[in-house]
């Protein structure tokens, strides 16, 4: 019977083909709106390394000012950055199995001479321990990370992001090539496959989208050449800083701090650990705030951080509103459309069809709406994500990085297909029930005479 | 056999009632041709739709081939009305936008019949209307009497014990009324119980017997010649 009815269906939409556009319409509409947001959404609320979130911990502690907490807002938590001797003991310890100190630089990439073939081009550089490339598990297109011994040295070697071995040397093979950063000459070890983590977990301060670095360098360069941060870093102590060696050893926090612990024991250890480093370091006048040492799994920490920010839940909101009203009016078109037609329900109901018959006939055809209103639904949402990404690709230059993570996260994946799908489908099959019931309830008996 | 005892029913609007049959009783034997009259407003309309299981009744008890209908659900009056019942309507009731042969087809739908089953049925009943070879015609493109023979055809497909036509007639012209009134004499002759709301006084006379209904209750059963004789327009006077 469900053939025959989608045939009466077909039936049905050539008789009305204005009124059954306007339906679909109304359908895809908020369906496109709800796609469009709700794809955002999961790409921003998504754990971009979710099969090791719970081994992998930002470590924090609170350095704070004794009268107030660094964040106002969320007093209970504490800086999201470190202190570089704190991050420097937390990488001393054998307890993780891996251990990532970082912060985000910058520097001029050039050629080795003149005849490198490249001109020179500023670049975003992490500066980091070897950890980050296993612990993260970051995909290498050729070579490998630097050896641990590496970052002590440290030795002149460096890792290229995909883009930038694109940017350079066209995509070919570059490990071995000697190129300068900043006055420095450094050896190329690395080349990373795509990696795009979104959101960009291990250091949200400057956009949570923001693209990966272009270049990444040994931990010590840091020191030895006195790098400048391009991250955020925040002080509380009024200490005087006047040159790099002051900075590193103030409160001022600017490193990120992960590291890897496979276990609850290991976890165990470590938070002990912390708490002791603390605790001692409060008796040498540091720490003044109550001891809060944290811990913070992946999903945690993004929450934490406010990635998925209360706008985008309103938008989401609003969408599913505007979602509301397009089906209320379908509803209103539904029964418009029904109505219409009751004297033929009528006639079916004499010559034997049940209520139900009635009812499951309606629906069928309240379900060929839903699947046009999906299909068009699934257009509207990726022209709309289309619109999305050319309005970033047109704003200010200078906010580049972070609007090439928006534009990565406006595009449609299996899950917002399946989303659109199932949303058009129940939500219009939800709508046609009332005016598929009112229909299935009216007596024949009326519609027949009057004929 | 259809069997009606003191049925009555009301139509309630705010605080009007409208008493559309009172303790209407009525006997319609297999293979009977039975034709229903009365000035309009008589309830003569109401009577074939609860006859027909289209609508409810408040009171009394009404029996359809041996089964008490009263207490029966949605599906399974309308099963019942799919297996005993065909309908026959003045204004014809066809589907506009199926041609014949899937007009035919939708009781047969309701039944849940195999297609090539289906597909010998639609084509009997065409055949006996003289519209086989019309089953690709759409509604619009038949004359009056066509239509009504494709709706008889439509009653007839699901081989039913009893027709229940309203005016049947009604939309036609002379020539074309008594073409259609043969018909059903002919599906009459062949066993089909048929009972026939109208105002047309030849077709009244042609039944078997005529039920004559006033203010929703039965005047008189008597055939038509007779009532003709004793002074039908007096008695059918509003």
């Amino acid at each position: 019977m469900i053939g025959y009815y989608f045939r009466l269906a077909l039936a049905s939409f050539r008789r009305t083909p204005g009124l059954t556009a306007l339906m679909v319409l109304a359908v895809a509409i908020g369906i496109g709106v709800c796609v469009m947001t709700l794809t955002i959404y999961h790409a921003m609320s998504g754990n971009p390394i979710w099969w090791k979130s719970d081994q992998l911990y930002a470590v924090t502690l609170d350095n704070w000012d004794p009268n107030e907490p660094s964040d106002k807002e969320r007093p209970s938590l504490p800086p999201d950055q470190l202190t570089y001797r704190d991050a420097e003991m937390i990488w001393s310890s054998d307890i993780p199995k891996h251990s990532v100190i970082m912060f985000r630089s910058g520097g001029i990439l050039s050629g080795q001479n003149e005849q490198a073939g490249f001109d020179p081009v500023q670049v975003l550089t992490r500066v980091t321990t070897t950890d980050f490339f296993s612990m993260f598990e970051v995909p290498f297109a050729f070579g490998n990370a630097w050896a641990a011994s590496a970052d002590r040295g440290p030795e002149p070697i460096m890792v290229l992001s995909h883009e930038t071995n694109a940017k350079l040397f066209g995509g070919q093979n570059s490990v071995g090539r000697t190129i300068r950063w900043n006055d420095r000459e450094f050896r190329i070890v690395g080349v990373l496959a795509p990696w795009q983590p979104q959101p960009k977990f291990y250091d949200l301060n400057n956009g949570s989208f923001d693209e990966p670095e272009e270049v990444y360098i040994p931990w010590k360069w840091g020191e030895t050449l006195r790098v400048d941060t391009y991250g955020n870093s925040s002080c509380w102590k009024p200490d005087p800083i006047n040159s790099f060696e002051e900075f590193m050893r103030s409160e001022c926090v600017w490193i990120q701090a992960w590291v890897e612990l496979p276990d609850s024991s290991a976890r165990e250890r470590m938070q002990s650990m912390l708490d002791a480093y603390t605790d001692n370091e409060r008796k040498a006048g540091r720490f003044p705030r109550p001891r809060n040492n944290r811990l913070t799994d992946v999903g945690q920490w993004l929450k934490d951080q406010r990635v998925v920010q209360s706008d985008n839940r309103v938008l989401v909101g609003l969408a599913f509103a505007f979602l509301a009203v397009c089906l209320i009016n379908t509803i209103g078109l539904l029964l418009a459309k029904f109505l219409n037609g009751a004297a033929l329900s009528g006639v079916r109901r004499a010559l034997g069809a049940s209520r139900r018959d009635i009812f499951t006939q309606h629906m069928v055809e309240v379900s060929a709406i839903a699947v046009g209103g999906a299909v068009l639904g699934l257009a509207f949402g990726a022209l709309g994500l289309a619109g999305i990404r050319a309005l970033y690709s047109i704003t200010a230059v200078g906010a580049a990085s972070a609007n090439a993570g928006y534009r990565g996260l406006a595009h449609m994946d299996l899950s917002s297909y399946v989303t659109a799908v199932v949303l058009a489908i129940v939500a219009t099959l939800i709508a046609g029930l009332y005016p598929a019931w009112r229909i299935g309830r009216l007596a024949p008996a009326v519609y027949l005479k009057n004929q | 056999m259809l069997e009606m005892h003191n049925i009555s029913k009301i139509f309630r609007a705010d605080l009007i009632e409208t008493h559309a049959l009172r303790d209407f009783s009525l006997t319609v034997n297999a293979g009977e041709f039975v034709a229903v009259t009365g000035p309009s407003g008589s309830g003569k309309t109401t009577f074939l739709n609860v006859a027909g299981l289209l609508e409810g009744f408040d009171t009394g008890k009404y029996q359809l081939d041996g089964s008490d209908v009263s207490r029966l659900s949605d599906d399974e009056r309308s099963r019942l009305r799919n297996e005993k019942i065909g309908f026959i309507f003045q204004g014809f009731n066809l589907i506009p936008d199926l041609n014949i042969y899937d007009n035919v087809d939708v009781p047969l739908r309701y039944r849940r019949m195999k297609a090539h089953e289906r597909d010998e049925r639609i084509k009997s009943a065409l055949d006996l209307v003289g519209l086989g070879s019309r089953t690709k015609h759409m509604p619009s493109q038949l004359s009056g009497g066509q239509q009504q023979r494709a709706a008889i055809a439509r009653a007839l497909a699901g081989d039913p014990k009893f027709l229940l036509a309203d005016e049947p007639t009604g939309n036609l012209d002379s020539l074309m009324a008594r073409q259609v009134l043969d018909l059903l004499e002919q599906i009459n002759e062949m066993g089909t119980t048929i009972i026939m709301v109208t105002h047309d006084i030849e077709l009244a006379r042609r039944a078997q017997r005529n039920v004559h209904v006033v203010d929703g209750q039965i005047s008189d059963f008597k055939s038509y010649e007779t009532r003709a004789t004793e002074g039908f327009a007096a008695a059918a006077a509003p």
